[in-house]
């Protein structure tokens, strides 16, 4: 066990080795990321096997939202990298022949990762990668409430990257707050908003920026689709969303949906036809859902579905098995608005169908809650899609699908009020673990007497003139056929 | 109108608290999003600057008994570049980006859209303003000389009180977001005006002025904004961050630190030491957050640039700076028992080699020069915010950085050599806000660079498109047909999926077409 003192020490370190330069250059954070993509190739089964352990996970599924998204955003970094780390020139006005200026990305220094239980390959290692990239030294806390996976980064980190430069740090909730009380120039959390307060306050003992990766209720508006085949897809897309991945436990899972009255009865016959056909007979065997990640979340759904009000609106599913964490996917019919399911995140495979007389008064609907991570819209309707975008704020908007965003690696993944603040992915990544740094070259070769005091009436009037790029006028006061006077 | 309510009754949380809902309220109507309202109230901050130029004036004179000629003209022109170069841009700041979308979403098309964030609180320099943005630079494209230039004027920062107030208000409006400005109380001339203007030029459904001092402050920080633009000292900067972090809201920092030069041989130092000067006791006398701090230099040289930095203090404010009227007075007693404090200390007091004198009936310090302080003396502990300029010596240049990186990061930091290697080594390894090579101060006034700091000098950066952004969110927008890969992704999952997944988000066409036709 560290102390506080071993640990405060071990960062000391870290800065120190910082310091001396060792994380700038091009090729240690190229040699960093190819060590994050030999790891992603070679520890794949280990992985696998730590995401069944911890959270019942089909390997398709840790491909699909981890493994297979990490390797592509390596590639990706890989590839811009150069782009990424080269000063950006900065346009002066024409006349400014021997200024230059520019702006260049340096590294923050000593960074603090936080991620979560829920893709903790994922949310661990996305950060990674932007971090390094950008030339930082690197602290990575995992979750402890996912074990195996947690101590799988502990036990390989250290070989494929620069173990001066990168330690993680496995721990409950008291390490991290012992974490979060220490000086890092940057901290990047995904969790709860709850966690995300704690962190900010701590953070703003030291002036640390920080980008708050937290969550929401995602909501997904089903519009009237034309035919059949179109919603089809659209409910395979809406359960993919929910049941597919991590069990609904993840931020940007689809939380509920709004849908018309109208439809709603086909929705629910369709969304029967088609869990079965995706899910299988027994999900829970057959793995294309995962389970509950502990019994505190397990109870917490438990009890979510207690409600008498809550518990009547269920049309399908609604069996839990405490022993194996299993809750099979469960669909509710217009819970109660005020109910504890409908006014907290559910993560988890609950999906409430909430019925609208018009499928615009999602919009209200929707503002009236707090801005979620992400919207999804299905729908044809070209002044739906637009006001959608226009008239709601999340952290993003995806039209006829869900989840897609987060491995688009030229879009930022970020929330906006209680769903977060900052973004990462792609080069947001890059921006986030960076300082801008303005850089402005001047010459000796010339100057103006006017400049500098004393001040006089007719040095006023050459700065009134050069200042509204007048320069005829400058020009002719410089030659004394303009007086100065007050405009 | 705004400003006169305040003054019938105490503004305390329940009237923060009522001004952020008739804000929120004003901002769900979706008035402020629209191109022609921005465009509007930045016109209207364009007129209210060009007729009440005189008003201004009279203000500052009021409160920093600063000639008026100079500082209003500056200021005024500052805002109006600001308010032009927005109204310049406003179209294409709005415009959503589009981006390209790769293999792994095909078929879609995506976009960045910005939108303002919503009702946003603006604070300048609160309680001590040890840190105030000094726009007291400016660019000058030059027609008839080959570079811009970038003057410095001896202001009060009172009238950057207004700028400073007044250019953040510029980014958020253009942003289309309502605000309320709390400006500083140390200017209360400038303050009341500045309120009485705003809300008769500037739509006041949108955008408020709240004054006060440490109590209208806190009452207006326990509120929900959606973002917080403060410029001061650190120490506020905390508190500013402890109270977002309560609602999660996002903030910039603009912050302050010991801005160093570094001064090397083998250039013109006349040139050199003017434009130290200028960005030193031009800019309000030191006190300003990028005016240098202090100088670092070799033993060798250091005799050399006081008699040059005595000399052209001479020629620039004559041999009675005291009685000088191109120099700024300290801005209020608190700041001149201070400053006098670091001059007097034990260990410095005979360091002074040029200046020292003071005038406490008229809060005057004259420009000072201090040789060889001591590393652990008080004016080398905190940010000097005044005409006080000490001089450290090391015997290689290079040991300079050293003394830089041992602090905490600044705002700004400052070279004057030609040795190309001592250039590039001090771009690439001395962290701060902003860098100037053979200059002092003048990026603040460069449009397309961003303005902040790093690490204790600040979080987020402003001016130009930088404003519109601090005060905008960008939403990832994506587009995605019904076609492509509805199946794959989802459970039953099969081998075969799995292949197609891998080739996918892979990103070759080849693995696709081969994970397709059952081979991989």
């Amino acid at each position: 066990m560290e102390t506080r003192g071993d640990f405060e020490v071990q960062l000391e370190g870290m800065r120190e080795y910082y310091r001396g330069g060792n994380t700038r250059g091009a090729s240690w954070r190229k040699s960093q990321l190819r060590g994050l993509g030999r790891l992603l190739e070679e520890r794949e089964a280990e992985m696998n096997a730590a995401l069944e352990f911890d959270l019942g996970k089909h390997p398709v599924e840790s491909y699909r939202d981890e493994i297979g998204s990490l390797i592509k955003s390596v590639n990706y970094a890989l590839g811009c990298l150069k782009g990424w780390m080269s000063a950006e020139k900065a346009k002066l006005p024409l006349a400014a022949v021997l200024t230059t200026a520019e702006i260049i990305p340096e590294p923050l220094g000593l960074v603090l990762i936080i991620s979560s239980w829920n893709f903790p390959f994922g949310l661990s290692l996305e950060p990674l990668i932007g971090a390094l990239a950008a030339g930082n030294v690197v602290v990575l806390k995992p979750s402890e409430v996912a074990p195996r996976c947690s101590s799988l980064l502990a036990n390989v980190l250290p070989a494929y990257l620069d173990p001066k430069a990168v330690k993680v740090v496995e721990g409950g909730p008291t390490i991290s707050e012992q974490l979060i009380q220490q000086k890092w120039d940057k901290i990047l959390f995904t969790g709860s908003a709850r966690v995300g307060r704690m962190v900010m306050a701590a953070a703003a003992n030291h002036l640390t920026p920080v980008t708050l990766e937290l969550g929401g209720k995602c909501p997904a508006v089903l519009d009237s689709l034309s035919n059949s085949w179109v919603r089809e897809v659209a409910v395979q897309r809406i359960l993919g969303s929910k049941f597919s991945a991590c069990a609904g436990q993840a931020c940007i899972a689809i939380d509920y949906v709004l849908v018309e009255t109208k439809f709603s009865s086909t929705l629910l016959e369709l969304m029967k036809v088609w869990i079965s056909k995706m899910l299988g007979e027994n999900p829970r065997e057959s793995r294309s859902m995962a389970r509950i990640v502990n019994k505190n979340h397990f109870f917490r759904l438990k009890t979510l579905l207690e409600d008498p009000n809550v518990k009547a609106s269920i049309v399908y599913g609604g069996s839990m098995d405490e022993n194996s964490l299993f809750i099979e996917p469960t669909i509710l019919l217009d819970p109660p608005l005020e109910s504890g399911l409908m006014q907290d995140e559910i993560f988890g495979p609950l999906l409430p169908i909430i019925t609208l007389k018009k499928i615009e008064d999602s919009i209200n609907f929707i503002n009236s809650r707090p801005k979620p991570l992400a919207i999804y819209v299905f729908t044809h309707n070209d002044s739906l899609r637009k006001r959608m975008v226009a008239e709601t704020s999340s952290g993003s908007v995806t039209f006829n699908d869900a989840m897609v965003q987060y491995v688009a690696d030229t879009l930022p993944f970020g929330g906006i009020g209680e769903s977060g603040m900052g973004n990462y992915h792609g080069k947001f990544s890059f921006d986030t673990f960076s300082h801008h740094k303005a850089v402005v070259r001047r010459s000796f070769l010339v100057d103006f007497w006017f400049r500098f005091p004393p001040w006089n009436d007719h040095k006023l009037q050459l700065f009134r003139s050069m200042y509204l790029f007048d320069y005829l006028r400058v020009l002719l006061t410089v030659l004394g056929l303009k007086k100065s006077k007050q405009d | 109108m705004a400003g006169e309510d305040k003054k019938q009754q105490p503004f305390d949380s329940k009237a923060a608290s009522s001004l952020v809902a008739e804000l929120r309220g004003a901002f769900a109507s979706g008035t402020t999003r629209s191109y022609q309202w921005r465009e509007s109230q930045l016109r209207g901050l364009l007129r209210m600057t060009d007729e009440h130029e005189q008003d201004i004036t009279a203000a500052l004179r009021s409160d920093l008994g600063k000639p008026e000629l100079e500082s209003v003209l500056y200021e005024a022109a500052m805002l109006r570049n600001s308010c032009k170069f927005a109204l310049k841009e406003l179209q294409r700041w709005m415009m959503p980006e589009k981006v390209k979308t790769s293999l792994t979403t095909f078929p879609s098309s995506a976009e960045i859209v910005s939108e303002p964030l919503g009702v946003v609180l603006i604070i300048s320099a609160w309680n001590y303003p040890y840190c105030m943005r000094h726009f007291s630079f400016f660019i000058f494209p030059v027609s008839f000389a080959s570079f811009t230039i970038l003057f410095v004027v001896p202001t009060f920062f009172l009238h950057y009180l207004s700028v400073l107030s007044l250019d953040p208000v510029v980014g958020a409006i253009a942003a289309g977001n309502a605000v309320v400005l709390k400006p500083s109380e140390i200017a209360p001339a400038t303050s009341a005006l500045l309120a009485k203007l705003l809300g008769e030029y500037m739509d006041s459904s949108s955008i408020r002025v709240v004054e006060g001092a440490v109590p209208e402050t806190t009452a207006l920080l326990e509120q929900k904004w959606d973002k917080i633009f403060y410029t001061g000292n650190g120490r506020v900067g905390q508190i500013v961050m402890a109270a977002a972090a309560k609602h999660l809201t996002p903030v910039v920092l603009e912050l302050g630190g010991k801005s160093p030069v570094v001064v090397d041989s083998g250039i013109n130092l006349q040139i050199a030491c003017r434009r130290i000067i200028v960005g030193k006791w031009g800019n309000n006398n030191g006190q300003a957050c990028i005016a240098s701090d202090y100088i670092i230099t070799t033993k060798d040289l250091a005799p050399k640039l006081v008699d040059v930095l005595k000399n052209e203090l001479e020629t620039f404010y004559g041999k009675n700076p005291l009685e000088s009227k191109d120099l700024s007075r300290i801005v209020n007693s608190n700041h001149f028992t201070r400053l006098t404090k670091l001059l007097d200390e034990d260990k410095v007091s005979k360091k002074v080699v040029y200046g020292g004198e003071r005038d406490p009936t008229k809060l005057q310090i004259a420009p000072t020069i201090l040789l060889d302080v001591p590393r652990d003396s008080l004016i080398m502990n905190e940010e000097i915010f005044g005409p006080l300029l000490p001089i450290l010596t090391v015997d290689k240049l290079e040991e300079s950085f050293d003394i830089i990186k041992s602090g905490a990061k600044p705002l700004a930091a400052y070279i004057f050599t030609n040795d190309k290697k001592l250039k590039e080594h001090f771009v690439n390894n001395v962290s701060a806000g902003g860098l100037v090579v053979n200059d002092t101060t003048v990026h603040l006034a460069v449009h397309t660079l961003p303005f902040g700091g790093v690490g204790e000098s600040g979080i987020g950066a402003y001016h130009g498109k930088f404003s519109f952004d601090a005060f905008s969110h960008k939403k990832a927008v994506v587009y995605r047909s019904f076609m492509g890969d509805a199946a794959i992704r989802y459970p039953p999952y099969t081998n075969g999926k799995l292949r197609l997944m891998k080739a996918l988000l892979g990103g070759s066409i080849l693995g696709i077409l081969r994970a397709l036709f059952g081979r991989s």
